[in-house]
């Protein structure tokens, strides 16, 4: 008999590994006679290929090949594609131009391949790609999305760089309500764009089998399944029986690691070529310029409110930079994750968004950490503190005052959200960050020359993104679901195979968490497998914090089905009717006598079935089950951020931060801190430090860590942090996922807190200290 | 190519590199030590950070020749040798100190020098000492509870 699990702070199992240097990442990956790939990446961010000159680079010091993209287009590769189709507002499906792997006749962002240098060590492969000579004629480029649609084309398919104009909601309802207002605050701001950076770079090492004529990719991905998918179906051709991709170790993914990238294909076509595996290990400085972006919204956003502060209707007209392709999702970021969430945690009863979304001659932009969530929460918190401020009502007091309190509440962006609790959070925030002592705080911060404000963030969230006949209805070309296999072994120990991929959530612990505790089992009983095709059934992989609330429920459908044949088992051991048979931590009992049989037991009979009903019963005890969820989960939660800004030189500290989340079950409270830990600071270092820049040109002026600056250790506080519970209602474990909230929150408590110190309506992120003084230089 | 020699985890190693060889590099492709991690190509995030005669330098930003004779120290020497891990290390564990993994040789690598010289650090000291290291995944909270708790202990067992 073992303590309960769920709930429990369990040291995780995949630690020692990585404490020891015993990870295996893509890049401690060393197959035999392997090859390494350096691309030539475009300097310039629009311009024709007038010629690719290779002859000079494939005579170099151990070259081996050198690749254009003409040679991928003679050999019938084919472009990347997009995983959502958006309809617009007329009807028409989005532009949808081709995404070669290496450049086509033109360059359309700085960092676009150009051609691959296979050489036999990684530094001869760069030496010669600094030989591929290349003449481009460069074109006028934009980067800027406002000024998209009357630059240059881009694409021929897209003559406006328009992808799409799409919108939301009931346009005459929100604009009936705005003519009555008694107040309407308005706001105009850009979400910054950023860039992820999971710190290990992406890397990619392919190879292939003459003997059984199939092909392995190693490669640092959130989802293999989906990797493989994408690549052999859509680009190379490939039944997926020939097709392998393990996803080892992966250093931080953060969406960045979700889509299928040129450099995967590439390496994993030209093994073929040279029968001989191919290795490419992204620098720091190709990571800036060729891993997915994230944000990069520009927004005018509108609140309708009565006399008292109850919110009428919202109007959101926001242009949505895509960068120069469609990367993987980027399509349905701005759109089905953003404007659905419009409604935040409260009742406001007519919303309307409209999105433009262009093509800019920039890298191409998809989901980051939140993805969509957090521009929709920036736009509806930042204008509800606004609000609050115009109307001279308390921030928190205007939030209660159009809370959401009953439940099921079907918003007027098409979410039905199954169950929440908005009071409990808020309150116990401010009690957790004491608001009430912050007037004496500033007081004393003035003393010492510094402003103080407070600023809050009353977020929710849309996750476990399904079900899939919804999806699909809105534009999605895969499914939503998720795969789990439990396989019992005949000592009665067990493996667990998961679509969901682990890259630091600590799946392997908090899964064998789940799958110990049903079964009564040891935590050293349960081995949790992921990120390999060839073990896992399927998968779709790990986003939008959907790993424990879709990807646990099918471990947990695949659970029940084990131990539904266990009762059958047990039924004929125990010579018992099999509906006597109840199971509890780990013992088949018959109801009511003292007889039982241990799960190690059952497991042996179902593998050594001497004694087994053999006439009405497989051996082997092996179950999987695929869970398509009935609806998205709701997590929602309460941040109040204090900061503290120098009034001589604009420096701006996050002094205070608290948290609040409401995650539904929680089943590893560590593992969830954490992950709230690593949001927070990712929303604050969008807030105060990150920024990723493009000059007129297209030129990436932030392509280092010293130009474009995550956060370090002294940029953020330590945390404040507390949970609210209310179950999610439509999955076993009750559970609603923890992975993106930070993020999602954090940027407009800081903001709210910052504008508030300044005591100014609006400035941009992010609150570097050089904005903030020239904005109170202004503001004086 | 040139010959470099040194010792590295009590072990004395030596082979032909070109003399642009980095440290990570000949730590990692030549030792096939690939616990040492590269995050970036500007020296800033860490990651390779090992320790070379008893001070945490980041190996990307030296070439294996510079390093000849020196002691090189890399996560895989810090465990005993039967596995039982180094306070610091089960301090990380213990604190939830890590989640990817990717930075975190580099982290305890340069927890184990500053603690060396900071047996009882504040948090503030502690955030100070990671400047050249960096994390995407803990947001820091939980590094600097790791690091505070293994100073102690490292302290504790010198007695």
């Amino acid at each position: 008999m073992n303590a309960p699990l769920i709930g429990a702070r369990v040291a995780r199992k995949e630690d020692y590994r990585f404490l020891t240097g015993s990870g295996q990442y893509t890049d401690d990956v060393a197959l035999p006679h392997q090859t390494h790939a350096a691309f030539v990446r475009s300097p310039h961010a629009h311009a024709v290929l007038k010629s690719v000159k290779t002859d000079k680079a494939r005579k170099a010091p151990g070259v081996l090949a050198v690749y254009t993209g003409a040679d991928l287009a003679a050999a019938k590769v084919g472009g990347l594609p997009c995983g959502w189709l958006i309809t617009d507002v007329k009807g028409q499906p989005m532009k949808e131009p081709p995404y070669p792997p290496l450049a086509q006749g033109k360059v359309r962002h700085v960092g676009e391949r150009v051609a691959v240098v296979i050489a036999e060590t990684a530094a001869l492969a760069k030496d010669a790609a600094e030989l591929v000579e290349v003449d481009y004629e460069v074109l006028s480029a934009v980067a800027d999305p406002k000024k998209a649609q009357s630059a240059k084309p881009l694409h021929e398919v897209a003559p406006d760089n328009t992808c799409y104009v799409w919108a939301l909601g009931d346009k005459a309802a929100v604009d009936a309500a705005f003519a009555k207002a008694a107040h309407v605050t308005k706001l105009d701001f850009v979400n910054n764009r950023l860039i992820p950076n999971a710190i290990e770079p992406r890397a990619a090492n392919g190879t292939y089998s003459r003997a059984d004529d199939s092909y392995t990719l190693y490669v640092s991905s959130q989802n293999p399944h989906v990797e493989r998918l994408l690549m052999t179906a859509f680009v190379l051709g490939l039944p997926e029986s020939k097709v392998r991709v393990v996803a080892p170790d992966v250093g931080g993914g953060f969406g960045s690691k979700i889509y299928l990238y040129p450099e995967d294909v590439v390496v994993t076509w030209a093994s073929r070529q040279l029968g001989r595996p191919v290795k490419w290990t992204a620098e720091r400085s190709e990571s800036f310029v060729s891993d997915a972006h994230g944000r990069d919204h520009a927004t005018i956003a509108e609140l309708a409110l009565d006399k008292d502060g109850k919110f009428l209707a919202m109007r959101v007209r926001t242009t949505a930079n895509l960068g120069a392709y469609l990367s993987t999702f980027a399509s349905c970021i701005p759109t089905i994750l953003y404007a659905t969430l419009l409604a935040g945690q409260y009742t406001t009863p007519a919303i309307y968004c409209e999105v433009t979304a262009v093509f800019t001659n920039t890298v191409p932009v998809d989901a980051y950490r939140g993805a969509g969530r957090p521009e929709a929460t920036y736009v509806v918190e930042r204008l509800v503190e606004t609000a609050a401020r115009e109307m001279k009502i308390d921030p928190a007091e205007i939030r209660r005052r159009n809370f959401i309190r009953s439940f099921p509440h079907q918003t007027p962006v098409a979410l039905q959200y199954d169950t929440g609790n908005y009071d409990a959070t808020l309150d116990a925030a401010m009690k957790l960050a004491d608001v009430k002592g912050f007037a004496k705080r500033k007081e004393e911060s003035l003393r010492r020359g510094k402003l103080r404000g407070l600023g809050y963030c009353c977020y929710i969230e849309a996750c476990g993104i399904a079900p899939s006949n919804v999806a699909g209805a809105l534009g999605a070309r895969a499914g939503l679901f998720e795969a789990g296999e439990i396989r019992v072994h005949p000592t009665g120990t067990v493996t667990v195979f998961t679509g969901s991929h682990a890259h630091g959530q600590g799946h392997e612990t908090t899964f064998a968490q789940v799958v110990a505790d049903r079964l009564g089992l040891g935590m050293e009983q349960v081995e949790i497998v992921h990120g390999d095709t060839a073990k896992v059934l399927f998968g779709m992989g790990t986003y939008g914090s959907r790993s424990l609330a879709v990807g646990g429920t099918a471990i947990v459908k695949a659970l029940d089905k084990i131990i539904a044949k266990g009762k059958k088992i047990a039924a004929h051991l125990l010579e018992a009717s099999e509906g006597d048979i109840e199971y509890n931590r780990g013992e088949f009992k018959v109801a009511g006598t003292d007889k039982k049989k241990t799960f190690g037991e059952v497991a042996f009979a179902a593998y050594v079935p001497h004694n087994y009903p053999l006439d009405k019963l497989e051996p082997g005890l092996n179950e999987n089950a695929f869970y398509d969820p009935t609806n998205f989960t709701f997590p929602a939660g309460s941040y109040v951020c204090e900061v503290e800004v120098d009034r001589e030189t604009g420096a701006t500290q996050v002094v205070a931060f608290t948290a609040v989340d409401d995650f539904g079950k929680i089943i590893n409270p560590m593992i969830v801190e954490g992950q709230v830990h690593g949001g927070l600071t990712q929303g604050i270092g969008q807030a105060l430090t990150e920024y990723c820049v493009y000059d007129s040109t297209g030129q990436l002026l932030s392509g280092t860590f010293a130009d474009y600056s995550i956060p370090r250790a002294n940029d953020v506080p330590q945390y404040q942090i507390d949970t609210r519970e209310t179950p999610c209602t439509h999955n076993p474990l009750g559970v609603k996922g923890c992975g993106e909230a930070g993020a999602i929150g954090a940027p407009a408590a800081v903001m709210n807190a910052i504008t508030d110190a300044l005591g100014v309506k609006d400035m941009p992120m992010p609150a570097t200290a050089q904005t903030v003084w020239r904005t109170m230089q202004k503001a004086v | 190519m040139v010959k470099v020699s040194m010792k590295v985890n009590g072990k004395p190693v030596s082979a032909e590199v070109e003399p642009r060889t980095l440290l990570v590099t000949f730590i990692r492709e030549n030792l096939r030590l690939t616990g040492t991690h590269v995050g970036c190509d500007t020296a800033q995030c860490g990651a390779c950070t090992v320790q070379m005669n008893g001070r945490a330098i980041k190996s990307c930003s030296i070439v294996a020749m510079q390093a000849e004779g020196a002691d090189i120290l890399t996560i895989e020497g810090v465990a005993k040798a039967d596995g039982t891990l180094h306070p610091m290390q089960a301090a990380f564990k213990e604190n939830h100190g890590l989640q990817c993994g990717f930075c975190t040789p580099g982290m305890v690598m340069n927890a184990l020098d500053f603690a060396k010289r900071h047996p009882n650090p504040t948090e503030q000291e502690v955030r100070e000492s990671l400047e050249g290291n960096l994390c995407r995944c803990t947001g820091y909270h939980n590094i600097v509870k790791s690091i505070v708790a293994g100073a102690k202990a490292m302290a504790g067992a010198k007695g």
